[in-house]
């Protein structure tokens, strides 16, 4: 485990391409001129798993709004393979704490509304064969043609996998994404999704408050502080790949949760 | 009501559920039941002249009198046209309450315009005691079809504006946030999330109108006269003929049904993924 100030040294990836890019970013809201970021700086690189933990109100959702285009930022730069983001763009892939299929849409259908949306009910059509080869990805093959009620819990956040997946983004922007899971599906589904970004070789970005969640799945460890919210840490995690769930059990995992424990200091179980 | 009782069965106790003998006899049954049981005491109040038979007439003469009325309505005969012109007067009351009332319901739910100018006065209008528009009605249109329509629209409209409104608000943050990631335009996400979300709500609207529309049509027929049921349970009335009162009451209620069903279907078919409880599936 080693520590780096995300304001000086680039860190041991930094030789791979960089394909989410923030600098000097901040938001100030309007309404009640609350400090939500502050000097937010952060890099993902291509193939990279990267979360942030912090408490509630260290501004964690607002930088995965601003980052998905649903929110500007006050001030900074965002850049995703080098283009600034102005809005909602297709090569982000988004996925929520719940799964929020369209009961009125089959399984299929579900997955490619991205593309439906985009691009019009041919262009789905025509991807209709992407989809199928996710459905089969995730494990849900024979669910395709099944109303979202026939699905259970996590059947239907993996049928959300595949929806993010569909339109092939360059980076996968994940909110707390199994929290309204129970914990045996949670654990299964975060190493479903640790074998889909490796057979993928996706960058993600994983918002959570499970320490163990995130050290589990992640390259990379933002702390995040509240008032104003700010990046504290950069904790790089060396545990081979893949991991398994075994190795939260060991004393290495032990010793970096505590780290993280002690970083995010006694305001994050106010 | 259930109740648990302990049983014996091979010698060993089992604890089963069993609901009380009420709830465990057949619908049809339980609601025969309940139709002779009502029917038998209609027959003794007024065979026994407890009741006079100006008030009530007895179950006989008003069944005679159901198939006096329907072996007109049969036929083809004057009942007939006016079970037309009362239904007429309900399809174009409702279609109108719907054109209208989904219009403003989607001016109110989609625009901050809306929700801020049109509803103070919408809330304000269905405050008021819509029947006593009847008059008016009648001076602007005329005795015709036209002002007993005018009348059926304008009390099934505000059921309809109202759910139609809650229904657009019905699409929860997290659907709406998942629409704006995937860059849905605001037409996209009114068509293909908030009016599919918002149906459930729109035909509850749908129902409540649907009965309102019969309300609207027959209380236009009474105080506008014409050729429709309504001013033909108004003369039965006047001739103190209460079986035929009855009896034309029934074939209403029969329209009345009729309307209320077609809206049922029409849910069943179009918002087939929810499957809310309704007691004993009706409606």
């Amino acid at each position: 485990m080693q520590m780096t100030n995300p304001h000086l040294a680039p860190d041991a990836t930094g030789q791979r391409h960089p394909v989410y890019e923030i600098s000097g970013l901040s938001k100030t809201y309007a309404r009640n001129s609350l400090v939500a970021l502050k000097g937010v700086d952060l890099t993902l690189h291509k193939g990279e798993f990267v979360s942030v933990i912090g408490s509630s109100g260290c501004g964690k959702s607002t930088l995965l709004k601003i980052m998905a285009g649903l929110m500007p930022p006050t001030t900074g730069r965002v850049m995703l393979e080098g283009k600034p983001v102005m809005g909602p763009r297709s090569d982000i892939g988004m996925m929520f704490q719940h799964a929020t299929l369209l009961p009125w849409k089959t399984t299929i259908d579900n997955i490619l509304l991205p593309i439906e949306m985009r691009e019009g009910r041919q262009a789905a059509r025509n991807a209709t064969d992407r989809a199928t080869a996710l459905l089969e990805l995730v494990g849900l093959g024979k669910f395709g043609n099944v109303y979202p009620a026939e699905l259970s819990g996590g059947m239907a956040q993996r049928a959300a996998i595949c929806r993010m997946l569909i339109a092939e983004p360059a980076v996968l922007l994940l909110d707390e994404p199994f929290s309204a899971l129970d914990e045996l599906n949670r654990d299964f589904m975060n190493m479903e999704l640790q074998r889909i970004c490796l057979e993928r070789e996706a960058t993600a970005f994983l918002v959570t408050h499970s320490i163990a969640e995130a050290v589990l799945l992640s390259d990379r460890i933002y702390v995040m502080k509240p008032r104003p919210g700010r990046i504290d840490q950069n904790i790089k995690i060396d545990l081979p790949r893949p991991r398994n769930l075994d190795m939260i059990n060991t004393e290495k995992f032990g010793q970096i949760v505590h780290h993280i424990r002690s970083a995010l200091g006694s305001e994050a179980f106010n | 009501m259930a109740q648990s009782q302990t049983e014996q069965h091979h010698g060993e106790t089992v604890w089963i559920e069993r609901e009380a003998f009420i709830d465990r006899i057949p619908r049809w049954i339980a609601m025969l039941g309940l139709f002779i049981i009502i029917v038998g005491i209609w027959h003794v109040v007024t065979t026994t002249g407890f009741v006079s038979a100006i008030i009530l007439p007895t179950p006989g003469e008003t069944w005679n009198d159901i198939l006096f009325v329907g072996a007109n309505i049969m036929r083809g005969e004057y009942m007939f046209e006016a079970l037309v012109t009362t239904s007429l007067t309900v399809l174009y009351g409702f279609l109108i309450a719907i054109g209208i009332g989904f219009s403003l319901g989607l001016l109110v739910g989609e625009t901050k315009f809306g929700e801020k100018a049109v509803l103070p006065y919408l809330v304000a209008i269905d405050t008021m005691p819509k029947v006593a528009f009847a008059p008016l009605f009648i001076a602007w249109l005329g005795f015709d079809i036209a002002s007993k329509v005018a009348l059926a629209a304008f009390i099934a409209t505000f059921p309809i504006v109202v759910a139609t409104a809650a229904g657009l608000y019905a699409a929860s943050e997290n659907e709406r946030m998942l629409f704006r990631s995937i860059g849905a335009t605001r037409w996209q996400t009114l068509f293909r999330l908030k009016l599919p979300t918002g149906l459930p709500y729109i035909f509850t609207g749908l129902k409540i109108a649907a009965v309102g529309v019969m309300a609207g049509a027959i209380t236009g027929e009474f105080l506008g006269g014409g050729q429709g049921f309504g001013a033909l349970i108004r003369q039965a009335a006047s001739q103190l003929n209460t079986p035929r009162v009855f009896s034309l009451i029934l074939y209403l209620s029969l329209l009345g049904l009729a309307l209320y069903f077609t809206v049922v279907w029409a849910q069943r078919r179009f918002v087939f993924w929810n499957k809310a409880e309704t007691p004993g599936g009706i409606g």
